[in-house]
């Protein structure tokens, strides 16, 4: 497109050649634009554009009630989209002061790490693909219609969840659900395995990845990155041990530090993540055992709607329902930040409340949009092979670029 | 014996050594059962895309085999996700670089009519600036829904006449969009 | 698990920057400060700097507009000390005539895209800036769209029948 600026003042003999990669491109993952300068194979300079899917977002949620904002963060990040609905729900928590029993937040524990098993895992196969080892991608994409099948049972939609609401959840987890899970947890970790061997020990894999886009932990820091990649980078932080929201503090994790923040450390955080998920998981599956099995949301009727069969029978649920409905409950009127860890970093949630129904100003902090603002400084001198594999492990997902 | 489902063949004559039947019947057959499609997937309906297409329901027993990410080699257009007047000019360009024939299926509801971003900045529907010929409705919509459109997509494509370009119905829609 | 408490914070800070810098809140534990945009960098120098302190994480710059008040737009920057785990919240407010403010790039390379974002939604301009342009919205846009008075859906549809919306 016309208006981009592509800085031709360095090549007064035109020797260099410009590339547009993108909007729509098989190896950019997501409609964003990156204009290179090239000599030869190698990139002198680039120029990121985006917005090619911007959906206003925060602009939405000024005119929607708390419930129906929940469909809207789903669309943000919908390779994990659960973590997004959750990390909602939990701030609405934060501001109404509600408090959610622990088998809620067990529950809530199993679906955030399925989503991220679920998020790393195209990630991690994709970059594979991306290096031209398209194999490891079709075997584990069967795992990720499994974890479709466990969201379909929870709350009936595969990948835009939807799932739950503020103060719980919608329906009990039922038997099936359960042992769909199971089932996930005893044939999975074998696949991951199988993955595994075809990629972290490969030869070519690792000649691919190895010292590629190698980022020191200040330079990470100083672009504010987190998640994954700022955990490849050296920096241990992870929202989940800092501050712990949903009950993360009930249980025992590891979180993977890298060393040089290159590609292939990417992966291998990721993957590790991916491990400690499977923990996670089965560490919450235990705990649900002693919690009383028929508490599924936080006994809040000022927020919570009630069953349906009580609304058409009792006077009481109807008043609530009508009031939920037309949001004739005052909610307090101040702001609250909340972080949870996504499937690409740091999720923030910044919610300033005027007490009405809608928020009066929501703003989504999207780790994707903030990792990749580095992404044009660090190709400068790359090859270009290289930078395409650097925007794999960035995980950039494009509804979160561009809210 | 294997279960591997073949085309009927369509009426005609049939003789030893010869079947004689319509041209156009004969090439809808063809192209229909090997569309190359081009998969412009911007957001969560792409996802769902990449779910068809892996092994458990796998768009490519259709004939879908080869996705072509270049328009010149493309002849069927499908659209996944949220367009914004942003993206508006860069499809249209897609959409002008492919050759006749050529199709273009609306996937998922922001591709058809703006979905539930009723905002400044979405395309409501990408027929504002392309015409499309099937149109998937769901948000985003199963693969099963897909795969049900791309077949909508085959029975067009089986039906049609061979020169569709050369229809005066067709050159109407397409001057109506302004792409000559 | 904070290393540091917010009124030790609130100590430092005050101490050091006495009444240039007041105490908005706490809303649920985080400490909210206001100043001006003339000492808005020394403020962020300081919490970056200071050893005790260490808020090297920028986590985010997001603006909010009031129409009612006499300093309609107000920018704000959420600062995270990964050392002591304590985040902080500054609002700097600003008036319609005069929407600038220095940018924060100097400290963080991770403002420049933040502070196009807001100056996209919202009219803010960083002087100092390196590239300060649309980031969002398509480059030719006039307006600012998170401001309250631009209307959320597209005022040019023409196929949109009010009839059956109920207007």
């Amino acid at each position: 497109m016309q208006n981009h600026p592509v800085y031709t003042d360095n090549d007064p003999q035109n020797e260099l050649s410009t590339l547009n990669l993108g909007p729509t491109h098989p190896a950019t993952h997501g409609v964003f634009q990156n204009v290179l300068q090239l000599d030869g194979e190698r990139i002198v300079s680039g120029v990121s554009t985006i917005g090619y899917i911007h959906r206003a977002f925060e602009k939405i949620a000024e005119h929607r009630p708390f419930y129906q904002i929940t469909p809207l963060t789903d669309r943000m990040n919908y390779c994990s989209s659960p973590i997004n609905n959750m990390g909602w729900h939990i701030t609405v928590e934060k501001l109404l002061g509600i408090e959610t029993p622990k088998r809620v937040d067990y529950l809530r524990v199993i679906i955030m790490e399925l989503a991220r098993i679920s998020d790393h895992l195209i990630c991690n196969s994709v970059l594979a693909v991306d290096t031209g080892a398209a194999t490891g991608f079709f075997y584990v994409m069967e795992y990720r219609e499994a974890i479709y099948e466990i969201y379909e049972e929870v709350c009936g939609s595969r990948l835009t969840t939807n799932i739950g609401r503020i103060g719980g959840f919608e329906r009990n987890f039922n038997a099936i659900a359960f042992s769909k899970l199971r089932k996930f947890l005893k044939e999975y970790p074998g696949v991951l395995k199988e993955f595994e061997n075809l990629t972290k020990r490969n030869r070519i894999f690792i000649d691919r990845t190895k010292d590629v886009a190698a980022v020191t932990a200040e330079d990470a820091l100083s672009y504010s990155w987190s998640g994954p990649i700022l955990r490849a980078a050296g920096v241990d932080y992870d929202v989940r041990a800092m501050e712990p929201y949903s009950s993360y503090e009930d249980f025992e994790f590891e979180v993977p530090v890298g060393s040089n923040g290159d590609v292939y450390n990417r992966y291998l955080v990721r993957q590790e993540e991916m491990w400690q998920s499977l923990r996670l998981i089965e560490q919450a599956l235990v705990k649900l055992e002693k919690e009383p099995p028929d508490i599924f949301h936080a006994d809040v009727p000022d927020f919570y709607l009630p069953p349906k069969e009580d609304v058409y029978n009792n006077m009481e649920a109807l008043i609530y329902h009508f009031k939920i409905v037309m949001g004739e409950i005052p909610t307090p009127k101040t702001e609250v930040y909340l972080a949870v860890e996504g499937g690409n970093g740091e999720l923030g949630f910044y919610l300033v409340n005027d007490g009405g129904r809608s928020p009066y100003r929501l703003h989504f902090r999207r780790p994707s949009f903030i990792n990749y603002q580095m992404y044009a400084p660090m190709s400068r001198g790359m090859l270009l092979s290289d930078a395409i594999i650097n925007m794999s492990s960035l995980n950039v997902i494009a509804g979160e670029l561009d809210a | 014996m294997s279960d591997i489902q073949l085309v009927d063949a369509p009426p005609g004559v049939e003789g030893a050594g010869f079947f004689a039947t319509s041209l156009d019947k004969a090439i809808g057959i063809a192209r229909s059962y090997s569309l190359w499609p081009l998969p412009f997937a911007t957001s969560c309906c792409g996802i769902e895309f990449m779910a068809t297409m892996s092994p458990h329901y796998d768009l490519a027993r259709f004939g879908a085999e080869r996705l072509s990410f270049s328009p010149r080699q493309a002849d069927l257009l499908m659209v996944m996700g949220t367009i914004s007047k942003k993206m508006g000019p860069v499809l249209r360009q897609v959409y002008l670089q492919m050759a006749e024939p050529r199709w273009v299926m609306a996937v998922g509801a922001c591709a058809s009519s703006g979905g539930i971003f009723d905002t400044y900045s979405v395309l409501q529907g990408i027929d504002e600036v392309i015409p499309v010929d099937v149109y998937v409705p769901g948000c985003p919509p199963r693969p099963e829904a897909i795969i049900d459109g791309f077949i909508n997509i085959q029975k067009l494509v089986q039906t049609e006449t061979l020169r569709r370009r050369n229809e005066p119905q067709y050159q109407k829609l397409l001057a109506s969009y302004g792409i000559l | 698990m904070a290393k540091i408490t917010n009124e030790e914070l609130l100590k430092k800070i005050s101490d050091k920057f006495h009444d240039k810098v007041a105490l908005l809140g706490e809303p649920f534990g985080l400490l909210t400060l206001e100043t001006g945009k003339e000492q808005i960098i020394d403020v962020l120098t300081y919490l970056k700097n200071e050893p005790a302190l260490l808020f090297g994480y920028l986590t985010d710059i997001t603006a909010i507009h009031y129409p009612e008040l006499e300093k309609p737009i107000g920018v704000i920057y959420h600062l995270h000390s990964l050392a002591n785990n304590v985040r902080v919240r500054i609002k700097v407010f600003l008036a319609d005539e005069d929407v600038h403010i220095p940018t924060a790039t100097v400290l963080w390379n991770g403002a420049n895209w933040m502070e196009r974002e807001t100056y996209d939604f919202f009219g803010v301009i960083f002087d100092g800036h390196p590239d300060l342009r649309r980031i969002l919205n398509v480059d030719d846009m006039t307006a600012f769209p998170m401001r309250k008075e631009f209307p959320l859906e597209d005022p040019n549809r023409v196929d949109k029948k009010d009839y059956f919306f109920g207007r």
